[in-house]
């Protein structure tokens, strides 16, 4: 058993930590109020390579292992969790053709997601279709030699700005993939504002009015478009956003040991009076828990274990809960401070709160995951 | 039984316990086969097997039974399917 990480592992993490430093915490607060990312930081994370790192060498990314991706989205998110948000639904998008597109799609798409000049976003939800993701109303007719698209999709993460989104659809009455670009006739994106956290994701709401795709831009074959597809893109989506969960966890715990010792009440440092030291202790164990919790589903995922499926969405689930209790404890240990913007842990706990709704409400990964542990009963 | 097909069952049994699954039975009639194996066994096929199941795989007839799943792994092998 390994449970460090490697040399290289390590100096990753430092040029990842330091440019979150340099480049992402100075402005989360700003982008958030402004709920959107600047051009320059979306340009800046292509010019480092941090988009589709996922995406294998022979298909023309750096194939960064997955632990090594973990802490990538690790330390992005601990500064800003729509930059984390960024490059989930943007890998999302790549796992999904790497492990279902045709070779056409390969080799058209993944190169240019890799450098950035094409943003991916995954577009499942509906106005009517949240958690029960075969609800889905979207529907795609057979048209020609291709298919008409029409519907609506709702809360797509990033829809303001990318330029290819996976589109999961009712095809012959079966869930489906497809790929439809943004500039597709008959697309129209409403940006959706005023959300409690990731303010700065840029959500959107989508109208298809008959656009056309061709039979060329199905992902998979049709029927295979959740059992599969999805499958394969919303568990990058869980890696992704467990690893930004600890980030917000442990952005909470820094903010609080940082605090606790400036903050004079009652004649000492807080960090001094025992019932803070309680709500730390609490938040930098669970914050080590949640974290070797990710380690192990990315050293699954590396290894292409069946088993990965189950520890991602475990890590997941514990790492959303960890950081919205780590988040909340923060505003508490801030007080009157915690509840304005003049620090950040006001946005961790709005931003925390979200992590336990993607990728599967916590709900919903507590009706699943029983099942999963039938399987080793 | 040969040697992939036990490997397929012995699998396949962690979702269906209580059942003697048969070369030929059909896994989807016996619906235990949800979104929770589609990817797992996709996985289990492939690092088990040393295949690649790509998109033009996905065909239901492709897993519907063990010997399906064996004859895929065999195809993709570059080998006879079991009979």
């Amino acid at each position: 058993m390994q449970l460090e990480l490697t040399a290289a592992q390590r100096a990753a993490r430092d040029e990842f930590r330091a440019f979150t430093a340099a480049a992402i915490v100075p402005h989360a607060g700003r982008w958030d109020r402004d709920e959107a990312l600047p051009p320059e930081i979306v340009r800046r994370l292509a010019e480092l390579g941090y988009l589709g790192t996922i995406v294998p060498r022979e298909l023309g990314g750096p194939g960064l292992d997955m632990i090594t991706y973990g802490v990538l989205t690790e330390e992005l998110g601990r500064g800003c969790s729509s930059v984390r948000s960024l490059l989930t639904v943007h890998d999302m998008a790549c796992q999904a053709i790497v492990r279902w597109g045709s070779r056409a799609q390969k080799e058209s798409y993944l190169p240019r997601l890799v450098r950035g000049e094409l943003l991916g976003a995954f577009a499942l939800s509906e106005p009517n279709a949240g958690s029960d993701a075969k609800g889905i109303e979207t529907t795609a007719e057979a048209d020609g030699d291709g298919y008409r698209i029409t519907g609506r999709k709702k809360w797509i993460t990033f829809a303001q700005i990318a330029h290819l989104f996976l589109l999961i659809v009712q095809c012959e009455g079966k869930p489906t993939a497809f790929l439809i670009e943004r500039d597709t006739p008959g697309l129209a994106i409403e940006p959706i504002r005023g959300l409690l956290g990731t303010r700065a994701s840029m959500l959107g709401e989508m109208t298809l009015a008959g656009c056309r795709v061709p039979a060329a831009n199905l992902v998979g074959r049709i029927g295979f478009g959740i059992s599969h597809v999805v499958a394969a893109a919303l568990e990058q989506g869980r890696y992704s956003v467990a690893c930004g969960a600890v980030g917000i966890a442990q952005a909470s715990l820094d903010a609080c040991l940082q605090y606790s010792r400036e903050r004079q009440q009652f004649g000492s440092p807080i960090f001094d009076h025992q019932l803070i030291r309680a709500m730390l202790t609490d938040m930098l164990v669970q914050v080590r828990a949640a974290r070797l919790l990710c380690y192990r589903a990315g050293w699954l995922r590396q290894n292409g274990d069946p088993g990965a499926f189950a520890e991602t969405m475990a890590a997941k689930y514990y790492a959303a809960i960890v950081a919205a209790r780590a988040a909340t404890d923060a505003v508490q240990i801030h007080g009157a401070n915690g509840c304005s913007d003049s620090f950040p842990v006001a946005r961790y706990f709005r931003d925390a709160k979200v992590m336990e709704i993607i990728e599967g409400s916590t709900q919903i990964q507590q009706m699943v995951m029983p099942r999963f542990e039938l399987q080793e009963f | 039984m040969d040697e992939t097909q036990a490997k397929i069952k012995d699998f396949l049994s962690r979702f269906f316990k209580s059942h003697d699954l048969q070369p030929e039975e059909d896994v989807f009639s016996l619906g235990f086969v949800n979104s929770l194996l589609a990817m797992q066994l996709v996985a289990f096929v492939e690092k088990d097997f040393g295949i690649q199941v790509e998109d033009a795989d996905l065909d239901l007839d492709n897993f519907r039974s063990i010997r399906a799943i064996a004859n895929l792994v065999a195809r993709k092998r570059g080998a006879p399917a079991s009979a």
